[in-house]
């Protein structure tokens, strides 16, 4: 091999119930080079960079550090081989102080005795060299996101890590943050030590990797290096067909414009009055980055939080919905963006879950109406093909994907005039995926006007008839048309570019 | 390979295991209530006569009634503390009317209403003000405690010639009438939540409240309804001790909140919400009433028993938490 190389994995696999996480994936780190790792959710990222952080240990396969076979049975054989992953959810402790979270679990010290002091002039050694703003005694929790991940690059640091895994670091982070951070992989780079990062935005890897690996389901798919480093053939690579059958879904002919009529929406922290017009029989999408108030807003309009104002005018009359039930007898339905916490009941099977909102309909005198509820979940689960061993499934027994269709299915029997889904993608692998995109076509068709929250923007290029962008609790775009690309709705997204006049939707008194 | 008649096998394979663990489920605990009584059939003669086994019924009543409503309270995650409490204070206001003969009529209606209302306190405190259910419960146990002592002034009433002295020493054929309440209160609760949309909407607010709420059902609602519920069943509780006793006094039904828990709770009902049956709860009480009566008859001393039943409760829990979880 002529380039150097420091880590190198050959055919890895790993199971688990019921799935192939990894199946044979080879790929190699040279020092001092930014290596991408990219592949939709399920891929199998994540478990491939949790082997090499010793969380978990291969079925088969065998990885050579400076070309050594090595056996990482746990994390700390890892940190001390110089491999840190810095995971998504960020393991700091916010009651101590930030010296304290660098040294947890490797603190210096004897009998039991730590030595404060020379923990905190360690930590602010490293601290002076990621030019970080704050102090080793500051308390964790006073910190913000951003910051806290720098304390996990200072604790990568102090074990003089030479590789550092990050994964989806900018997932919670504002621009400026995300721009910084930038700044402080690049110079992790420039002082040898290699980065193994993983995202889903294209964007991100186009500018900092020097390397990037796709796997798709499981496998190896390939490695672009230099010029090849090209979205388009990325993106193709990760879905492993080309954009356009993947979004593909029918697009109905009947339509009923202005059906919504959305009007200054506001709850007085995140959502700073939001108006617009929905057509039904159309995919509307939502944009924006995390934290822009797009969720926020739909569990206004569902009434799953207080909203100080906003009106809803739905087909020419206005409703009033101040809760989830009145959402739901106004045929608003909401599918939450946190399938297991928000929406699945884990513990109750298939069948009560896609009834659960019409139990009260077809019960007689408040008994069940077990003979129509077996029809629904029978027909439903012909209708939406959900893979399942019978309806007494347990709903925690199902794959993600099936999981999401058991939600769409518990929500389309409400008749919806209104659908919201947020996220409904997230955590889905790549076949249900499309499958999805294509129920949506259907549901739209049927005059339901459908608003998509998503992070995923090729999913609302691919999928949306129009795209809103909201940033600040506000709408700053209305895009139709050719204007829907990735690069527009992020310019707005981001506040590159200035909002539009949008003219507002005003709601008639009828008084 | 023909695909699909192999998915067809093992859906109706895991079709199959799926029934199956939904039966070790419901089942749960029944294997260890056979082998204690067995074991005690084994080592005491008298153990297996009918008249003992009415016996262990009838004392087995009360705790069932209780612990009926307390599994409709744990499966909705939360914990009812002063059923105890509440049974002492309905027992003594059941026992004041029954002195007044203009009040005769109240014997049975004022204790079960006030049982009502003291359950719908509790859920309204857990369900509006939004008070954990342990911290509200604890509270009302110790102050309704005090309140059963302060009705009946510190003494114990006692009425030779109480109206409702037949559900507590009566017989409908030969099954005491104690007995007939407890199991018609298990048949309504399991019906309650077996056959009814209220049912299916307990076990949804326990299994994942959030969710429960985004699908419109009124959580508030469905919580005060289990702790009223478990109030009007203390009150129950209180009727029937009462009437067995021809007494009541503020000292009534003390522990008794530990009996209707550990009955649920071996009865595989899952502390975190959303799991459990009340057949599950039946067998649970069942088998604190076998071990009593059995420890009893074989002249183990009271302290003994009692550090029998903590173990077994610890043991029978455990090997159900072992067996189901390696499905």
């Amino acid at each position: 091999m002529p380039e150097q190389v420091i880590l190198s994995v050959s055919d890895l696999s790993k199971s688990f119930p019921g799935v192939k996480a990894l199946s044979k994936v080879s790929f190699d780190v040279r020092p001092g080079e930014i290596h991408a790792v990219v592949g939709e959710n399920g891929a199998g990222k994540s478990t491939l960079m949790k082997i090499l952080a010793g969380i978990y240990l291969p079925d088969e396969g065998r990885i050579f550090l400076d070309g050594a076979q090595v056996r990482l049975e746990n994390p700390l054989k890892a940190l001390h081989l110089g491999i840190s992953l810095i995971n998504q959810e960020l393991n700091i402790a916010d009651n101590i102080t930030v010296a304290e979270n660098v040294f947890m679990g490797s603190e210096r010290g004897r009998f039991g005795f730590t030595r404060k002091e020379e923990m905190r002039k360690a930590t602010r050694e490293v601290l002076d060299l990621l030019d970080a703003p704050f102090d080793p005694g500051t308390r964790a929790g006073t910190l913000s996101i951003a910051e806290k991940q720098q304390i996990e690059i200072a604790r990568a640091l102090v074990h003089n890590s030479r590789i550092i895994i990050m994964d989806e670091p900018t997932a919670a982070l504002s621009e400026n943050e995300t721009e910084k951070l930038f700044e402080l992989v690049l110079s992790l780079r420039a002082k040898g030590i290699s980065i193994v990062y993983i995202s889903h935005r294209i964007n991100e890897i186009y500018r900092l990797a020097d390397r990037v690996t796709v796997l798709r389901d499981g496998s190896y798919i390939g490695t672009l290096e230099g010029d090849q480093i090209e979205s388009e053939l990325i993106v193709k690579m990760m879905v492993g067909r080309s954009l356009t059958d993947f979004y593909q879904h029918e697009v109905a002919t009947e339509r009923t414009e202005g059906f919504i009529k959305v009007e200054n929406f506001a709850d007085g922290k995140k959502v700073n009055g939001v108006s617009f017009e929905a057509t039904a029989g159309e995919i509307l999408a939502i944009a924006g980055l995390v934290g822009s108030g797009r969720t926020e807003f739909a569990r206004l309009v569902f009434g799953a939080d207080r909203k100080t104002s906003g009106r809803l005018v739905i087909g020419g009359r206005e409703v009033q919905v101040a809760s989830p039930s009145d959402a739901i007898r106004q045929g608003i339905a909401y599918v939450p963006e946190d399938r297991k916490a928000q929406g699945l009941f884990l513990q109750m099977n298939a069948h009560e879950n896609i009834t659960m909102n019409v139990i009260g309909q077809t019960a007689v005198a408040g008994f069940l109406g077990a003979g129509a509820n077996e029809r629904i979940t029978v027909e439903a689960v012909r209708k939406f093909a959900i893979k399942l061993a019978s309806p007494k499934s347990l709903a925690l027994s199902l794959s993600g994907g099936n999981q999401q269709k058991l939600l769409l299915a518990r929500w389309l029997q409400i008749m919806p005039r209104l659908l919201l889904l947020d996220e409904p993608t997230r955590g889905v692998d790549v076949g249900a995926k499309s499958e999805i995109y294509k129920l949506m076509g259907e549901i739209a068709k049927q005059n339901v006007a459908v608003v998509l929250i998503s992070s995923e923007l090729p999913e609302v290029v691919g999928v949306a008839q129009r795209v809103l962008v909201m940033r600040g609790g506000r709408i700053v775009a209305d895009l139709k048309g050719a204007d829907i690309n990735q690069e527009t709705i992020i310019a707005f997204a981001t506040g590159v570019r200035e909002p539009q006049q949008l003219a507002t939707a005003t709601v008639r008194d009828p008084a | 390979m023909n695909t699909t008649s192999m998915t067809a096998d093992t859906a109706a394979k895991a079709k199959a295991k799926a029934s199956r663990s939904a039966l070790m489920r419901s089942l749960g605990i029944l294997p260890i209530l056979f082998l204690i009584c067995a074991l005690f059939a084994l080592l005491n003669p008298n153990f297996l006569t009918a008249n003992n086994l009415t016996n262990v019924l009838r004392q087995a009543s009360i705790n069932i009634v209780l612990a009926a409503g307390m599994t409709m309270v744990i499966l909705t995650g939360g914990i009812d503390l002063s059923v105890g409490s509440i049974l002492a204070c309905t027992a003594v206001m059941s026992l004041l009317t029954s002195v007044r003969p203009d009040m005769h009529w109240a014997t049975i209606i004022v204790p079960l209403a006030a049982g009502l209302v003291m359950g719908a306190i509790n859920g309204v405190l857990i369900a509006y003000v939004k008070l954990p259910p342990f911290i509200v419960t604890l509270g009302s146990m110790t102050a309704l405690r005090g309140s059963a002592y302060l009705f009946a002034k510190g003494t114990t009433i006692i009425n030779n010639d109480l109206n409702t002295a037949w559900i507590g020493n009566s017989y409908l054929g030969p099954v005491p009438w104690l007995v007939i309440f407890s199991f018609v209160v298990i048949l309504c609760s399991w019906i309650v939540l077996t056959k009814t949309t209220l049912g299916v909407r307990i076990y949804a607010v326990g299994g994942n409240e959030q969710a429960a709420r985004l699908t419109g059902i009124k959580v508030g609602g469905i919580l005060v309804f289990v702790y009223a519920m478990s109030g009007l069943l203390a009150g129950l509780g209180g009727v029937m001790t009462s009437s067995r006793l021809y007494s009541a006094s503020g000292l009534l039904g003390n522990g008794y909140e530990l009996d209707a828990i550990a009955a649920v709770v071996l009865g595989g009902t899952s502390f975190v919400g959303g799991i459990g049956s009340v057949a599950g709860t039946l067998i649970g009480a069942l088998i604190i009433a076998f071990l009593n009566n059995g420890l009893t008859l074989m002249n183990i001393s009271y302290f003994m028993q009692l550090v029998i039943k903590g173990l077994v409760i610890i043991i029978a829990v455990s090997i159900d938490k072992y067996r189901t979880s390696r499905r």
